[in-house]
């Protein structure tokens, strides 16, 4: 029997339908405007999808609409590990369910929410559990969400079948909804969690597994470090892609900070824009990855890489690096760059050969 | 006798032969054999010896190769039971294998390659005793020549992917020639290419640069631009890609090669809507290659063993794998010239290619003419633009790329939409296809198109077979809505059900030979 944990964000998705842009911050607003709670309808298409496994599985959830209504109705064998207070749940809800989760080692969290309910599963679990998301929410920018309610119960149900499930680390991103409100997209990369890797763009016999993603990370890993030249500085930028440069060269890495090597040894990790600054002269290049799903390479998750940054580094000095699959997640969609400069910004623009491989690129294009 | 109906094109009551069949090595028997050879009569071991006690020492094996020890009645009946469990092209309708060009292949050319005259011999003999093969080859380069506009064709590559290789060292030759084989160390191609005309080169160690398709599947004329240098070798390109759509500006890619000095190679291993319409020199192609176990419809895959004639403008010739064939206005001879000049990347296989298979080409087009080549382009094109137009008025199925456009001999489909709906993919579509007898397959990796489906009928099957092979699609995709379970769970009527597919994608499960599987899977040898 396998423990499949479950959290509904029961007023997730509730933002949206009445034009608010999301929920965070504006319940009341949202009640007032007429909004009922659709969180849990959603839901019930993925847990529609786990009835064929009802036998192997207990969901173990929180009362009321955090899941337990949920769960009753499908009948499936449930335990309850934390009283939900009311129906309008908090964030703090969320964070301490995820918690609760994480001490009963649930072998997969299953959550209903948006970005917003991402961010707070993340701050509670970190990679601690393996997660996937059920779109119910009205910003659904992180990979860790399925493409729809059904396929992330079909998801969880692989997971849970697989006698060995591969995972897949995936970005969490959240949009500032203050901001966005005012039509302004402000970005930020939070972490990453683990999420079953999804053979959605790669196919299954030859390139399709995390195996062969995480083969390609390395394959751009050596094609980088072997042609790294010599008294020249490399800004290596965050993600999981750029990681394996790091641990090929043995140097200690930040996932979510910027690093500076020099003749392939360490000088700094984690660097601020103004450290950065203070210690670049000579030759100096940047080694970035896109934001997966979105494409940004500046502005977004990497700000200490700033306009001032890149000017003194020179746009020839850029090295853009992915994987086959980050590309195709961006399904034919530009690269963006959103520094704090505009002119460089458009400067920055045109196209750009993206490191996917040993010796291979793939020219793409960058926008502002 | 029971009629079937047929008024229902769709073959419900498949079923493939399932054995439970073991590899050829665990059929083993110590001391079985296929044919004993009778004893040496004792008299002739006392004048002659045994034969085998003069051999030097040092000639002999340290231990006997590990062969299978069985008899031929067993081989034969394993041997007809893994083809029973295989959906070979005579059984199935092969319009799902689309960029392969699988057509029907008229047994004839088969007969003609299993002549005595053809299969007893031997590239050794002397000339005067093959002229009939080697005015074969060497018409059938003058045919080639025609088809393709190129000044000189080779058969020596075998297989496509060998072809490109070849393409990608006359680069190399070419560039080394002119004192820049240092410099121009990449290789451009597009997304929609075929993977080897990137891998290919890369095995050569070029540095590889793919080109996306722009919005209406054509390759990127901006990103090309960008990525052209003075390190660019060549430009290798299929046109039509696997899209099915007909790049019209191929010539401005072929155009600003020539202006940096790299060379531009076309990958005509496919080139049946083409013939009698477009050729390379036109489009300001350097070098072409046609598969002739593709096009020139000598069976393809496991159907037999490949070709890839290769063409180049005669500044290239030089470079050229040897021997040609040439006629000296009263034989035809190998003319080794080209071998043994400093220029020639040297040969890439024995002798001159597979001659059987030049020779199922050259039948195949001299049943033809050009006329009859013509026609078969005008007819795959007619054939795909039928289908087309039948798939793209289902709802599930789309097609992206020049909307409304009619596309050559194939086109890469989608159906995402029916993903989206039922969560059922292209691989599940693939697997539920076999249990009617049909081949049905997806596209090259990674997917570029989402949930993709590539069909390509060719010329040769007719409206009945087409309407077949849409009714069984349309069927399953009905399934999908209907009883998503039964696609699911497929195939049902196959020899195999579904597999763990993992060990695919992990190189340390791998085992191409019976010895790498004995030790990956710590079993003991016998």
């Amino acid at each position: 029997m396998k423990k499949m944990g479950l959290i509904i964000n029961p007023i997730a998705g509730m933002g949206g339908k009445v034009g608010l842009k999301g929920t965070d911050g504006v319940l009341q607003q949202a009640k007032l405007l007429g909004a009922i709670p659709e969180s849990a309808n959603r839901a019930s298409l993925a847990l529609d999808a786990l009835k064929s496994i009802e036998e192997k599985i207990q969901i173990v959830t929180c009362s009321g609409s955090m899941g337990e209504d949920l769960v009753k109705e499908f009948g499936f064998d449930i335990r309850i590990i934390r009283e939900s207070v009311n129906d309008y749940t908090s964030r703090i809800d969320t964070i301490q369910a995820a918690k609760e989760m994480v001490k009963e080692k649930v072998d997969l969290l299953l959550f209903a929410g948006g970005d917003g309910t991402a961010r707070d599963i993340y701050f509670a679990i970190k990679d601690e559990l393996v997660v996937v998301g059920i779109p119910t929410g009205v910003k659904i920018h992180s990979a860790v969400f399925a493409i729809n309610p059904q396929r992330a119960g079909e998801i969880a149900r692989k997971f849970i079948v697989n006698t060995s499930p591969a995972t897949q680390e995936v970005e969490i991103m959240d949009i500032d909804e203050g901001a966005f409100r005012e039509d302004v997209v402000k970005t930020k990369l939070y972490g990453y969690v683990k999420t079953p890797f999804e053979k959605k763009f790669l196919q299954v016999k030859k390139a399709g597994s995390i195996k062969s993603d995480i083969a390609a990370q390395w394959d751009i890993a050596h094609s980088i470090v072997e042609n790294m030249e010599k008294d020249t500085f490399y800004i290596i930028g965050p993600g999981s892609t750029t990681r394996p440069i790091m641990q090929l060269l043995d140097l200690p890495y930040t996932l979510l900070g910027v690093d500076l090597i020099y003749n392939k040894r360490l000088v700094k990790n984690d660097l601020t824009e103004k450290e950065l600054l203070e210690t670049l002269f000579g030759y100096c290049k940047i080694i970035i990855t896109p934001i997966g799903g979105q494409g940004y390479i500046f502005g977004r998750g990497n700000q200490q890489i700033s306009a001032k940054v890149i000017e003194k580094v020179g746009k020839e000095n850029i090295i853009i690096i992915a994987t086959r699959q980050k590309l195709q997640q961006l399904k034919g969609r530009s690269l963006l760059v959103d520094t704090d400069d505009r002119e460089l910004d458009k400067k920055l623009e045109g196209y750009v050969g993206v490191v996917t491989g040993y010796g291979e690129k793939i020219m793409n294009k960058i926008e502002s | 006798m029971k009629r079937i109906n047929r008024d229902l094109k769709v073959r419900k009551n498949f079923h493939q032969a399932k054995w439970d069949e073991p590899i050829i090595f665990e059929l083993t028997k110590k001391g079985e054999r296929g044919i004993l050879v009778p004893k040496a009569n004792s008299e002739i071991v006392d004048m002659v010896g045994d034969g085998v006690s003069k051999i030097p020492n040092g000639m002999f094996r340290d231990e006997a190769p590990k062969l299978p020890e069985i008899s031929q009645a067993r081989v034969l009946r394993h041997y007809i039971r893994l083809s029973q469990m295989t959906l070979g092209a005579d059984v199935n309708i092969e319009i799902g294998q689309g960029t392969c060009t699988v057509k029907y292949s008229p047994k004839v050319n088969e007969q003609l390659a299993r002549l005595p005259e053809m299969t007893e011999i031997h590239p050794l003999q002397d000339e005067s005793t093959v002229q009939g093969i080697l005015e074969i080859m060497y018409k059938t380069d003058i045919f080639f020549r025609e088809i393709s506009g190129m000044d000189r064709f080779n058969f020596q590559p075998s297989g496509g992917s060998q072809a490109i290789m070849v393409m990608a060292a006359i680069a190399r030759a070419y560039h080394e020639s002119r004192g820049e084989g240092d410099i121009r160390d990449e290789i451009i191609t597009t997304i929609y290419s075929h993977p080897s005309d990137a891998a290919a080169p890369a095995v050569m160690g070029y540095k590889i640069i793919y080109i996306n398709p722009d919005e209406n599947g054509y390759p990127d004329l901006e990103a090309f631009k960008a990525a052209t240098s003075e390190r660019t070798a060549a430009f290798f390109i299929a046109n039509p890609e696997d899209t099915g759509v007909y790049n019209t500006r191929v010539q401005e890619f072929t155009k600003i090669m020539k202006e940096v000095g790299a060379l531009s190679c076309y990958d005509q291993a496919n080139a049946n809507g083409l013939l009698g319409v477009t050729r390379a020199k036109e489009a300001g192609f350097d070098m072409c290659f046609f598969n002739l176990h593709k096009t020139f419809s000598t069976p393809h895959g496991c159907g037999g063993p490949a070709t890839g004639a290769l063409g180049v403008l005669d500044y290239l010739v030089k470079f050229l794998p040897g021997p040609l064939i040439d006629f000296d206005g009263e034989k035809y001879y190998q003319n080794h010239e080209i071998v043994n000049n400093p220029y020639s990347i040297g040969k890439v296989r024995l002798f001159n290619g597979v001659a059987p298979v030049v020779l199922k080409a050259y039948s195949w087009i001299m049943s033809l003419g050009a006329e009859g080549l013509y026609e078969v382009a005008k007819i795959a094109v007619l054939n795909n633009n039928y289908m087309f137009k039948k798939l793209m008025s289902l709802d599930v199925v789309d097609a992206p790329y020049i909307v409304g456009k009619q596309r050559i001999e194939q086109v890469r489909y989608t159906i995402e939409k029916l993903y989206n709906d039922t969560g059922i993919t292209t691989e599940d579509i693939q697997r539920r296809m076999m249990d009617f007898g049909m081949h049905y397959w997806s596209s090259h990796h990674p997917y570029y198109v989402p949930e993709p489906i590539t069909l390509e009928p060719t010329e040769t099957p007719s409206k009945e077979d087409m309407d077949e092979y849409i009714a069984t699609l349309e069927h399953v995709f009905k399934e999908a809505y209907e009883n998503p379970e039964i696609i699911k769970s497929a195939p049902h009527q196959s020899t195999c059900h579904q597999l763990n597919e993992e060990s695919f994608d992990d190189p340390k499960q791998w085992a191409i030979s019976w010895r790498s599987y004995l030790k990956k899977t710590t079993m003991q040898e016998s």
